[in-house]
């Protein structure tokens, strides 16, 4: 994932601030990938190579840690996150064609950000309303009887979404000068 | 470990020189008189009086089971493999009398790309039997410290940090981790044979 703008200084900073709270212990690992996942929202490259180094321990066992526990996710979350139920009920009624089609749409694999960060999807274990499978929760909307028609619904009001709302922007940005 | 006094344990993951075993391969159990139920002779050290039996019939299923789920995901091709006939998954069959093949397990091989990135060897994920020993000597031994476990159940495997190409990890191609791989996961390249 390309870091924007600033967001390497970002890392630096919260990753520095954590790791002077736990101290350089190599048993604090586990705290410190946590706390740095709750500040930064994931656990960068970067940070994980900056935490291997305080530490003293390898980079990859780092990463080992960070890939083995399902609470740590590697990729930032998406400005709309995309979570596709697995439960036995929508895995019954075809919940891997819907997150198939999901990932076909957006080009990206489950548990990925798309490069722009608009969306961010994710696989998850049964919503709670299994009578609506297969289900997918689009931020926090649920989405009942997904179809692969209805995916490419969803993400269509999206763009409609952004596109209105880059048109009101230079509707205002055009009032302003017009002042 | 009896090695010493000739006696063989199928066993995979058990290296000399570690002090504490990975005990990851299951393979090496034994029944012990006194014990309920069988262990894993690495993890077992000898004392005076044990009484071991190293083929039981409860050995023996949970050894055949535990190879034929070893082999539910390695790639099965020996003619092609490197390996062939220095192999320690062939040994193990030969010295059973298991067969290398599937019988009541479905294959679970996915066509993996094999790693060709480093210049004197290459690794082939669909071999990997997740011993750990290659992992091991390369934190312990050469001290580099390039590969380890990812991930994890089914989709664990060895790679580097970022499971970017060795050839571009930190990986300093010292083989080490190629000489102890007891499978054709790693294998040198050709032209590097002996090295």
């Amino acid at each position: 994932m390309e870091l924007q703008g600033g967001e390497a200084e970002m890392i630096y900073a919260e990753v520095e601030g954590v790791l002077q709270r736990h101290g350089l212990e190599r048993e604090k690992l586990i705290p410190i990938l946590q706390d740095v996942q709750s500040k930064l929202g994931y656990l960068p490259k970067e940070a994980m190579q900056q935490i291997s180094e305080a530490l003293r321990i390898p980079e990859v066992d780092v990463y080992s840690v960070g890939t083995f526990y399902n609470q740590f996710r590697l990729n930032p979350p998406g400005k709309h996150q995309i979570k596709v139920c697995m439960g036995t009920a929508c895995h019954m009624m075809g919940g891997h064609i819907i997150l198939e089609s999901f990932e076909r749409r957006l080009g990206i694999k489950e548990g990925e950000t798309t490069p722009d960060r608009e969306f961010s999807l994710e696989r998850v274990a049964c919503v709670g309303c299994c009578a609506l499978a297969p289900v997918v929760v689009v931020d926090e909307k649920v989405e009942a009887k997904v179809s692969p028609i209805r995916v490419d619904g969803i993400l269509l009001a999206f763009e409609i979404e952004s596109k209105k709302s880059g048109e009101i922007e230079k509707l205002v940005e055009e009032e302003g000068r017009t002042q | 470990m009896a090695l010493d006094n000739g006696i063989y344990i199928p066993h995979l993951c058990g290296l000399r020189e570690s002090e504490r075993p990975a005990a990851s391969c299951r393979l090496c159990f034994v029944e012990v008189e006194g014990l309920p139920n069988p262990v894993t002779a690495c993890t077992l050290p000898v004392s005076e009086g044990m009484i071991v039996h190293t083929r039981t019939p409860r050995v023996d299923r949970l050894v055949r089971t535990g190879f034929e789920l070893l082999l539910s995901n390695h790639r099965l091709r020996c003619g092609k493999c490197e390996k062939n006939e220095n192999c320690e998954l062939q040994k193990i069959a030969r010295e059973r009398g298991l067969k290398l093949r599937l019988s009541r397990l479905r294959p679970l091989t996915t066509e993996v790309p094999v790693d060709e990135s480093p210049k004197t060897f290459k690794y082939d994920p669909g071999r990997c039997v997740l011993c750990g020993m290659c992992v091991w000597v390369c934190h312990h031994q050469t001290k580099v410290g390039a590969i380890g476990f990812i991930r994890r159940g089914i989709s664990r495997k060895v790679a580097a940090f970022g499971d970017v190409p060795l050839g571009e990890s930190r990986c300093t191609e010292c083989g080490e981790c190629v000489r102890v791989c007891p499978v054709g996961a790693l294998t040198f390249k050709e032209k590097f044979w002996g090295v």
